[in-house]
């Protein structure tokens, strides 16, 4: 077993055992247990349809496993508040502060309270001068940054980031990458996808590496991308395609 | 006999001097289909959308009966809702054959299944492009409804004008379940039928370029809608 720490402890905030998700006969993640600590920064990387995004569904709960289960500790057991920025932002059809109200309305916020605080989060990323433009006529970068907005009025004890920054230019890259330190010192615990090797050493505490399904390490990010313990992550972080 | 050069000046003549018998049929025949998708909106824009988001053992069945039931001839709805309203039918004691309200009722027999059946349509399409970020956001279901119908809402408004399109245009339901009674249930098409039957061709014309007005304002008004969501949505 190559998870770094696979006994939960008490810093444990989140653990997968023994999971795996089949559809239609094809087993698409394996034997998966893994546990998440209550603090850091978690990235995980793998080739083209190694499992990442499905990965995070299940951990989103958007999926459930067919096999295994998924524990979270603390609260009695309860998930915590959890939102997830996903590759390509979901737009609702409505202004973009309206985007933002709308999730804080679900989520039971006071309706007095929704737009003072969406204001402060489109504030914080720098979008209030397209706060009331229709969500879905703003360029793909300035989504992103509304879907980031949106997660960050959500106050979320984990948020889950797949593949944020693949379709943004340099400037934009490094707002996100401002964000996802900035959840961190909020004290949100980060689930994130990425193919950037250096975006992942800027952010990781530390790398779970996926291939064909299976989780072939988990480690600190130093010793992942200095002495991976795998042959796998050894060619991946040189470059070298696996699959 | 009047020319049909005549007939033409003396409909345009009703219309500008409004025509106490014209105006009263055109303000029945707005009451009715008004009233008609009014209620049909209310329960089949929330139909509609529940139909998209629950997976039912049937939902393929009642999906196929609302889209057959789009094409439901006029004539036959009449039929059906007269049977419910007459005397031996089970409605019977209601008492609203040849009133307003039986016409009513067979205009939202004929224009609900369009309006619950285009509703799942557009909302099906919404939710498949949200189901995993509301999913996300924790939305429970029923929730769903409301912001699906809301984030459909300029399809939605060209379904509902659709459905007082063809509930203001049809004859053959209300003229069965309503009867035509002059001044009590006598709306614009039937009285163009009754009215050419005996030869008043300036009644049945003003009636006809008011209904044919009618029938533009609601192309335009969709049109238009269309135009803004487009404009507004991306
Ligand atoms: N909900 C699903 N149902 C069925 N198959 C799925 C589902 N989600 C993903 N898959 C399949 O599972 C495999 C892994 O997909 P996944 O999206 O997790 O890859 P990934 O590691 O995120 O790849 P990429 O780097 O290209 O984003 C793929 O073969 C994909 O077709
Ligand atoms: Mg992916």
């Amino acid at each position: 077993m190559n998870d770094m720490n696979t006994a939960p402890t008490s810093a444990t905030m989140l653990a997968m055992e023994g999971v795996a998700f089949t559809h239609r006969g094809h087993a698409l993640l394996k034997d998966v247990s893994l546990s998440l600590s209550r603090h850091g920064n978690t990235i995980v990387m793998g080739p083209n349809g190694a499992g990442k995004s499905l990965l995070m569904r299940l951990l989103h709960g958007l999926l459930s496993p067919t096999h295994g289960r998924l524990r979270w500790h603390g609260q009695s057991g309860r998930p915590p508040r959890q939102a997830m920025v996903f590759q390509r932002p979901v737009m609702l059809r409505r202004s973009a502060i309206a985007n933002v109200t709308y999730a804080l309305a679900v989520q039971g916020t006071r309706w007095r309270d929704r737009r003072p605080q969406a204001w402060d989060a489109l504030e914080r990323f720098g979008l209030t001068e397209i706060a009331h433009r229709p969500a879905r006529v703003l360029s793909g970068g300035e989504q992103q940054r509304l879907a980031l907005a949106r997660a960050w009025a959500l106050r979320p004890e984990i948020l889950f980031l797949d593949e944020p920054t693949s379709a943004l230019d340099p400037a934009a890259i490094k707002a996100v990458e401002d964000a996802v330190i900035d959840f961190h010192h909020q004290g949100t615990r980060i689930v994130m996808n990425t193919h950037d090797l250096h975006q992942a050493r800027r952010l990781a505490d530390d790398i779970v590496f996926l291939c064909q399904g299976r989780v072939i390490e988990h480690n600190q990010a130093d010793s992942f991308f200095t002495t991976p313990r795998t042959r796998e992550a050894a060619a991946f972080v040189r470059g070298e395609l696996v699959w | 006999m009047l020319s049909e050069d005549n007939a033409f000046t003396t409909a345009l003549q009703l219309i500008i001097g409004l025509d106490e018998t014209l105006v009263g049929i055109v303000a029945l025949s707005m009451q009715v289909s008004l009233t008609a998708v009014l209620i049909a909106a209310m329960l089949g824009l929330p139909l509609g959308a529940a139909v998209a988001l629950w997976r039912f053992p049937g939902r393929g069945l009642v999906i196929i009966i609302l889209n057959a039931f789009m094409g439901l001839p006029p004539v036959v709805a009449g039929l059906v809702v007269y049977l419910m309203l007459s005397r031996a039918g089970p409605l019977g004691e209601l008492g609203l054959l040849f009133t307003p309200s039986a016409m009513v009722i067979a205009q939202i027999l004929l224009i609900l299944p369009i309006i619950a059946a285009l509703t799942r349509q557009h909302t099906e399409e919404r939710w498949d492009e949200y189901r995993e970020q509301l999913t996300s956001f924790r939305v429970s279901r029923v929730r769903a409804i409301p912001t699906l119908l809301w984030d459909a809402r300029f399809s939605l408004m060209t379904v509902i004008l659709a459905g007082f399109g063809r509930a203001s245009a049809e004859v053959g339901a209300v003229m069965i379940v309503g009867g035509n009674i002059d001044g009590v249930t006598r709306v614009m098409t039937t009285a163009i039928v009754l009215e050419t039957n005996k030869g008043n061709l300036p009644l049945a014309l003003g009636l006809g370029m008011i209904l044919l007005l009618l029938v533009a304002l609601i192309n335009a008004g969709a049109f238009l809608i269309g135009e803004e969501a487009r404009r507004r949505l991306g």
